[in-house]
């Protein structure tokens, strides 16, 4: 193999798996270390930094990181991630004063931001510092999209997700409410806007067409139904409910119906376990409220009698399932009525723009959603860009917080005339985290403790009012705790091969076993070769130059070291260091910074 | 030295040896010697030899004296016995030791000092009474502990990283071992484990003293380019003459030597050691062929690794005095005692 290129900024980026794994690309391993000193504030900041909303996102997000954690690879479950970004937001002083502010001089661009979602509101959060005048239309009475009208405030209270968006509207943002655009040709026709963003996000849940949809008013549309309670138009439903469907959508729905008076609710799902959609934490949270997840079911025809729904008929399936864990075949091994007195579908939600012409020059995919480029987020047709689950599909808030900073980089060079393709690549910089012998800025000892339990309000208390927040957050000794169990995988180890005198104290002294001198070779025979066989392929090898005494090379499997940095404290030489990698991922404000015409402005 | 242990954490997929031990399970506590020490890199060798041949921890017994090297023992194997004893006085103990349980495996850990200037005596002795041990000499040719004069085993004109060059004749423990009847020679080099494991597997299998000496630089005091002693020096004049594979009981050779190449020779547990040997002309078998070329080698200013002899039909210790064959630990009091009336009839043989 080659000498690995550790100047590319991706391959250190690769290793802080988490940071990698967020589509926003949030600094984990740095947050977690401000917390870790207690600088709750600027473990806000440096989240604000890239995922905008870190008091929403530390409540409500995917998570992407956690499966990715490389804690999940030396033991069972990933540092909490999540919960550790809620503890930053919620212990945070007032930062108003640390938010970027608006010029005094604006650049005379307007910008149109069509839906008040997580994907406009952070177009605008990166446009409006750059002195664009920016105006959001929202069809709704209220902003915040998808997140206050799918989020139960259980959840999500609404306290919070106000504060994060007015941070943004305080910018200096129009927002006209109401505003629902019924035509894009006329809303273009009508205005002279520089560039428009489309953030209407996924707002059509998916029908079931079975026999008797239609004959009672018992059947609700998952998203339409959370939306309905969320602005209470809805504050009941029946005793017995079922919800179609095992996402996160049928997790939210089935929870906000035990606190409008049901009883007794079942979760359908027409596969085994191993199949779901919904996020395991999710899957928990709802089983400790006693909801029922009923597997194998699959459903034929919605029961009515008389005008009213007493039940749906399933079909009940058996699966074959290989040994790869993919299903085989199935069978249908018998018919079950399972009561009820109301059904919610949670079966998926579909992108619907009715209200954009197909002559205008978008052009349509052949599931009806407009071709957006995946860099440039930019459609067929010029000065049109989308983001969040509009663009490609649902998804969720950390996807569309990535959109919205890559779509304000096109929106940026779009109006000063730039090529769109050619963006700023990322940087990096590594600094030695060397203190003085065996001293490091960072805590490297490895703590075995295992993940910490979010509390919860009491069971008998969560269910009186719809908006009691059930997850309580970290207390002060579950975060002490839960910070050291972070890896400070941007914490890098960095091998010099001149300085290597091969005294092998490095590969004696590694945990893992993730180190080897050995004779160079080509990837695949190298991988077997190792101290330990290097089976996970995701996972890179760090390969040196020639070794100066003989010639061998220094490898290091990427997969499990736990950065604990005992190779820089055995090595006699600092042929390794430590050194932190940080990882600059351009936004709008540093496009502008870089461009050719504020530069010559500028003289 | 670190001032974080080394983490619990091991890799996943870690295999366990035939006694369901992990090679993790016979690590001892961190080392307090000087990042890149020599003698670190034996100890990981030891580790990876006993958890190989799946000795159990509390039938092994370590031995020591003084010095960097006799530290060693609390680097590896915590669970099992240890006595770091008198400066140069390790054969003793582990002489003793061995005639009250013979059957213990046990390793003893020394150094150029501790056994060839302070402990050159008990050295020679313990070589004559082919204990059944194995012997393992961490040879850095300098009292590192004492911040690096040179010991009895550094070269003439080896000069180290302050001072003249050394001007005093060197005692080489190998020509020294064979000399005295070592039934088990060999020299390894803590910087190529590959040849140290099975070495040292060897030497443990081996019924009888096993030497081994290992060139382990001393990188605060003796790794410079200009000591014989340093991990670019040795790398520059290794010369391996016997590559020595070590293969368990239960396993069988397999056909990957050639016909002629490979030369096995059987141990008395069953296991084997397979001597393919680089030199064509290098018998490891005869004693008087090991020394010359030891001697032809050293004008040379070569240093040769490999095993250099053995003999395995030797009796040991045991076998030479005729003592029980159930370790006199495991014998009742009433029955080691003969009583007084027997005593005076034994002592009675002897007027």
């Amino acid at each position: 193999m080659k000498p690995t290129n550790i100047s590319d900024p991706n391959y250190f980026h690769k290793v802080v798996d988490c940071q990698w794994a967020c589509p926003a690309h949030t600094d984990v391993p740095k947050y977690i270390r401000l917390i870790a000193q207690g600088e709750f504030s600027d473990a806000y900041m440096v989240n604000r930094e890239s995922n905008v909303f870190p008091g929403i996102l530390g409540r409500v997000c995917d998570r992407p990181c956690e499966p990715a954690c490389r804690r999940t690879r030396v033991e069972d479950k990933p540092v909490a991630i999540c919960r550790l970004k809620r503890v930053a937001s919620d212990h945070r002083d007032d930062i108003t004063a640390r938010l970027p502010k608006p010029p005094s001089k604006m650049n005379g661009k307007k910008i149109a931001l069509i839906g008040a979602g997580c994907a406009s509101l952070t177009v605008a959060n990166d446009l409006l510092p750059l002195g664009y005048d920016v105006t959001i239309f929202e069809a709704l009475g209220t902003t915040g999209g998808l997140m206050r009208t799918n989020i139960p405030q259980f959840r999500l209270p609404p306290k919070v997700l106000n504060e994060e968006i007015q941070y943004i509207l305080d910018m200096g943002a129009d927002l006209k409410l109401n505003h629902r655009i019924e035509s894009l040709k006329d809303f273009r026709e009508k205005n002279n806007f520089d560039a428009i963003f489309v953030g209407t996000g996924a707002p059509k849940g998916k029908e079931l067409n079975l026999p008797g949809r239609y004959d009672s008013k018992n059947v609700h549309i998952g998203i339409e139904w959370l939306e309905s309670v969320a602005f209470e138009h809805i504050d009941k439903i029946g005793k017995d409910v079922l919800i179609i469907g095992v996402g996160n959508t049928a997790m939210d729905c089935c929870r906000t119906s035990l606190r409008l008076g049901a009883k007794n609710v079942k979760v359908m799902a027409r596969k085994p376990r191993e199949f779901f959609k919904a996020s395991d934490w999710e899957l928990e949270d709802a089983e400790e409220e006693n909801v029922e997840i009923i597997v194998n079911h699959s459903p034929k025809e919605f029961v009515v009698k008389n005008g009213k729904l007493i039940g749906m008929l399933f079909e009940e399936i058996k699966y074959q399932i290989n040994d790869d864990g993919k299903i085989e075949s199935s069978d249908v091994i018998g018919e079950k009525i399972i009561e009820c007195d109301d059904v919610i579908l949670a079966i998926g939600q579909d992108n619907a723009f009715p209200w954009i012409e197909r002559d205008l020059g978008i052009e349509f995919d052949k599931w009806d959603c407009p071709i957006v480029d995946e860099v440039t987020m930019m459609c067929s047709l010029d000065g049109v860009f989308f983001g969040g689950d509009s663009a490609f599909g649902p998804k969720n808030i950390i996807w569309a917080v990535a959109h919205g900073h890559e779509a304000a980089i096109s929106i940026h060079k779009y109006c000063s005339q730039e090529n769109l393709e050619e963006r700023l690549p990322p940087g990096m910089n590594l600094t030695s985290q060397k203190m003085g012998l065996h001293e490091w800025s960072y805590s490297n000892d490895y703590d075995g403790s295992e993940r910490r339990l979010m509390p919860h309000v009491d069971l008998k208390k969560r269910f009186k009012q719809l908006n009691i927040e059930v997850e309580l957050g970290f207390t002060l000794d579950q975060t002490v705790k839960e910070v050291e169990r972070c890896l400070n995988c941007d914490i890098q180890t960095v091998f010099a091969a001149n300085l290597c005198i091969e005294c092998d104290a490095c590969i004696d002294v590694c945990p893992v076993d993730c180190l080897t001198i050995t004779e160079n070779g080509d990837e695949k025979d190298l991988r077997t070769r190792l101290t330990a066989p290097a089976e996970n392929l995701e996972e890179d090898l760090y390969v040196s130059e020639e070794l100066p005494q003989t010639a061998r090379v220094m490898v290091k499997d990427e997969d499990l070291c736990v950065h604990c940095g005992l190779c820089a404290e055995r090595c006699p030489t600092g042929a390794w260091d430590m050194q932190k990698s940080t990882i600059l991922l351009p936004k709008a404000k540093d496009e502008a910074e870089s461009s050719p015409l504020k530069k010559v402005s500028n003289i | 030295m670190s001032y974080i242990s080394k983490p619990k954490v091991s890799h996943p997929k870690s295999k366990k040896n035939n006694i369901g031990l992990k090679r993790r399970d016979y690590e001892g506590v961190v080392s307090t010697l000087c990042a890149g020490c020599g003698h670190d890199s034996i100890t990981a060798a030891l580790i990876q030899a006993v958890y190989e041949l799946a000795i159990e921890p509390h039938r092994l017994a370590k031995v020591s004296g003084i010095g960097c090297s006799s530290k060693t023992p609390a680097y590896f194997v915590s669970q099992s016995h240890g006595f770091n004893s008198v400066h140069g006085r390790m054969p003793s103990v582990a002489t003793g030791a061995n005639a009250a349980n013979r059957d213990l495996t046990y390793i003893g850990i020394s150094g150029d000092g501790d056994s060839l200037s302070i402990g050159m005596g008990q050295f020679a002795h313990v070589i004559r009474r082919n204990l059944d041990m194995t012997y393992i000499i961490e040879n850095n040719g300098v009292y590192g502990l004492t911040k690096g004069q040179y010991s009895a085993s550094a070269d003439i004109g080896s000069k180290k990283k302050k001072g003249p060059a050394n001007q005093q004749k060197p005692i080489d423990p190998v020509s020294m071992g064979i000399a005295l009847g070592s039934t088990y020679v060999a020299r390894g080099f803590s910087g190529d484990k590959e040849q140290l494991v099975p070495l040292i597997k060897g030497a443990i299998s081996h019924k009888g003293f096993g030497l081994l000496d290992i060139i382990s630089p001393c990188v605060t005091f003796n790794d410079n380019p200009e000591s014989t002693k340093s991990y670019s020096h040795v790398r520059k004049s290794q010369n391996e003459v016997v590559d020595a594979d070590f293969v368990p009981p239960a396993e069988e050779i397999l056909t990957k030597y050639k016909e002629g190449e490979a030369m096995p020779v059987s141990l008395h547990d069953g296991s084997k050691i397979v001597f393919r040997k680089v030199d064509k002309n290098y018998d490891p078998t005869s004693r008087a062929g090991a020394y010359s070329f030891l001697r032809e080698s050293q004008a040379k200013q070569e240093i040769i690794t490999g095993l250099l002899y053995i003999d395995k039909e030797a009796d040991d210790m045991h076998e030479s005095s005729g003592s029980s064959s159930i370790p006199l630990s495991e014998i009742s009091y009433e029955e080691l005692g003969p009583g007084k009336k027997e005593l005076a009839n034994i002592m009675n043989r002897f007027r």
